[in-house]
């Protein structure tokens, strides 16, 4: 019985292509929009953490002031050197130590010239930061100490001001300070927030502080802890030391804050989950108009089709028969959407994500879960047009112009 | 009146009544009525005559307001709508004056249907579909849509897809009312051959006593009542 239904609803819609095309598209839209939203979702996510793992591991994060929301930050005074050294002193767990203060400056080279940001630190940014060097080599001790104008480039300024050529040893101007190039960084690409992490300069922390930003300042302490090592005990060790040095009573809070970039990773995956639901959801919603769409169509399908419903129930359809019909009819309509849907989303989705240089992630899940729902439509949407039609008076029915 | 069990209508003062209380309109006041076996009865009368409604009844697609109508021995008034459905699937034959042949449906699939609904397998329907448009002179036409059919070819669709079943009952509502005068003889000789050759029992209604004449008995209706029932003088 059921087969013979099939065969009817087959027969109906070939009968009328492009109407049932009209009818699924709201289907097929519907569940082509949930599947790109939830895959490109999921790929952003994991971009997301793949980033930040090639950030460094068990990196904290350490920076006057706290955090008030919103970006902004309490007043507070910067670190010093000797900050730096305590801790780099005092505290065993700590494996590499990045002190750093930055100032955007426009560099120079000849007729070439690129806005960026410099960075004053030292060696230990490498480590830390899990930065390689391209070509040239890192801080020489004495250029340290003693403030040199050297500077190591990052591959975007190096793209920029030198094109193909090798930059080692040439001599680029910040402002007033000319400094001599003693090296490039490996590129690594986009950061976990967008930004070009290659686009940036660096050069000794005392020479930043001299000659760019003419104080003693130092505003992030970058850390990162051994293998092994607590990360939540270093942090409690830190924040003791920073407080005793910077003479905060027992009833105060910190003037600074120190961040676990495994939270930050935490949050952002957070953020991108939460947005790919909603985005999913949003979608499902225009899977529920398509549905209604559905119902609209076979309802004026059933009208239309009055007098066949008549014929059918006079020559011995009973009641059932043509319920049957409907519904198959409308489960099959909204199946076929489901199918056109997914084939369109597959399509879409490697679209996308080249586009958007989001690494595809499909799960079939949700594949399954698009399907089952297009086709839970047809049976919720065609009930009622199908009910409708089953319960016409053959009489009446087959009288009907 | 002869009452043995053969006969394969039997209605006793059937009535019919549409609306209630002030409204209420009596189609049929009370008819008695037999119909053996292979016979072939043209139902006549003016419009409004009550007529289309004993035709109705007659079909199960109608119950009696009062009164009993016993098809092959059913009382039929008692069945459930699902059991008309079946009764009509398994034993009556509709030929109605407008065709009502499925739109954009070709000719074999419109004959098909009522097999369908007997849940026959898929070769089985086929073959005795075209049979049924062979038998009514359409081999070659099976293809064809309603739409690339004339009138009468319609007709003889409609007529095969009601004896594709081999009912035991066909009911047919003015089959030659579109029709020319030789288009409706042929008709009407197509009938008169499955009544004579396959036995089948019809029932039609008519305005043209011409038709009537193939049938073997006519029943004239006025104002709900059967006003005569006479056998034609040829086959008396």
């Amino acid at each position: 019985m059921v087969w013979n239904a099939l065969l009817l609803a087959l027969r109906e819609i070939r009968r009328s292509l492009m109407r049932s095309f009209l009818t699924i598209l709201g289907i097929v839209i519907g569940v082509a929009a949930v599947i790109v939203m939830v895959t490109i979702g999921k790929g952003a996510t994991a971009q997301v953490t793949e980033q930040i793992a090639s950030l460094g591991s068990n990196l904290l994060i350490i920076t006057p002031g706290q955090r008030m929301g919103m970006g902004q930050r309490s007043a507070a005074p910067a670190f010093d050197e000797d900050d730096v050294a305590s801790l780099r002193r005092e505290i065993s767990a700590i494996a590499a130590i990045a002190p750093n203060s930055s100032a955007s400056s426009t560099a120079v080279y000849g007729n070439e010239n690129w806005s960026t940001s410099i960075n004053g630190t030292d060696n230990g940014f490498f480590t830390v930061g899990n930065w390689q060097l391209a070509s040239g080599r890192r801080f020489a001790d004495n250029e340290l100490r003693a403030g040199k104008a050297v500077c190591i480039l990052g591959e975007t300024v190096r793209r920029e001001l030198f094109g193909g050529q090798n930059p080692v040893g040439e001599s680029i101007r910040l402002d007033k300070l000319a400094c001599e190039v003693i090296g490039v960084l490996a590129e690594k690409g986009q950061s976990a927030r967008g930004s070009d992490q290659d686009d940036t300069i660096l050069m000794p922390l005392r020479t930043f502080q001299r000659r760019i930003a003419g104080n003693q300042e130092i505003r992030v302490i970058r850390v990162s802890i051994r293998d092994g090592a607590s990360t939540q005990k270093a942090e409690q060790d830190i924040t003791r030391l920073l407080r005793e040095r910077r003479h905060i009573s027992r009833n105060e809070d910190d003037d600074f804050s120190v961040m676990d970039l495994k939270e930050i990773e935490k949050m952002l995956s957070g953020t991108t989950e939460v947005l790919t639901m909603l985005l999913g959801a949003v979608a499902a919603v225009s899977l529920l108009v398509g549905g209604i769409g559905i119902m609209n169509i076979m309802l004026v399908s059933v009208t239309e089709r009055t007098r066949e419903i008549g014929i059918r129930l006079a020559i011995g359809a009973q009641g059932r028969d043509v319920l049957l019909q409907f519904l198959v009819e409308a489960i099959v309509l909204s199946s076929l959407g489901g199918i056109i849907g997914i084939l369109l989303a597959l399509g879409a989705s490697v679209l996308l994500a080249d586009l958007m240089k989001v690494p595809l992630v499909f799960s079939p899940g949700i594949f399954a879960v698009a399907f089952l729902f297009s086709m839970a439509v047809g049976v919720i949407f065609g009930y009622f047009p199908a009910r409708k039609a089953a319960r016409m008076d053959p009489i009446i029915a087959l009288r009907h112009e | 009146m002869n009452s043995h069990a053969s006969a394969l209508i039997e209605l006793e003062g059937v009535t019919r009544i549409y609306g209630k209380g002030q409204a209420a309109m009596t189609a049929l006041g009370g008819i008695d009525l037999r119909i053996e076996s292979g016979e072939f009865v043209a139902v006549m009368g003016p419009s409004g005559s009550g007529k289309s409604t004993c035709m109705n009844i007659l079909g199960c697609l109608d119950t009696p307001t009062a009164g009993s109508y016993r098809f092959e021995g059913v009382e039929v008034g008692r069945l459930t709508q699902s059991q008309r459905a079946l009764l009509r699937r398994n034993y009556l034959g509709f030929v109605f004056q407008g065709y009502n042949l499925l739109n954009r449906t070709t000719a074999l699939e419109n004959v098909e249907l009522p097999l369908i609904y007997r849940g026959m397998a898929k070769t089985e329907r086929r073959s005795r579909a075209a049979r049924a448009l062979e038998m009514v002179g359409l081999s070659g036409w099976e293809t064809h849509t309603p739409g690339e059919l004339s009138g009468g070819q319609q007709q003889r669709v409609a007529i095969a897809r009601a004896i594709v079943t081999e009912p035991m009952l066909l009911l047919a509502d003015e089959p030659t009312g579109n029709l020319d005068s030789v288009r409706s003889r042929e008709i009407m000789e197509l009938l008169a051959d499955f009544n004579s050759e396959q036995g089948i029992t019809i029932v039609m209604v008519t305005h043209e006593p011409d038709m009537a004449g193939y049938a073997q008995r006519q029943i004239h209706f006025l104002d709900g009542l059967v006003e005569r029932d006479h056998l034609n003088r040829e086959f008396t």
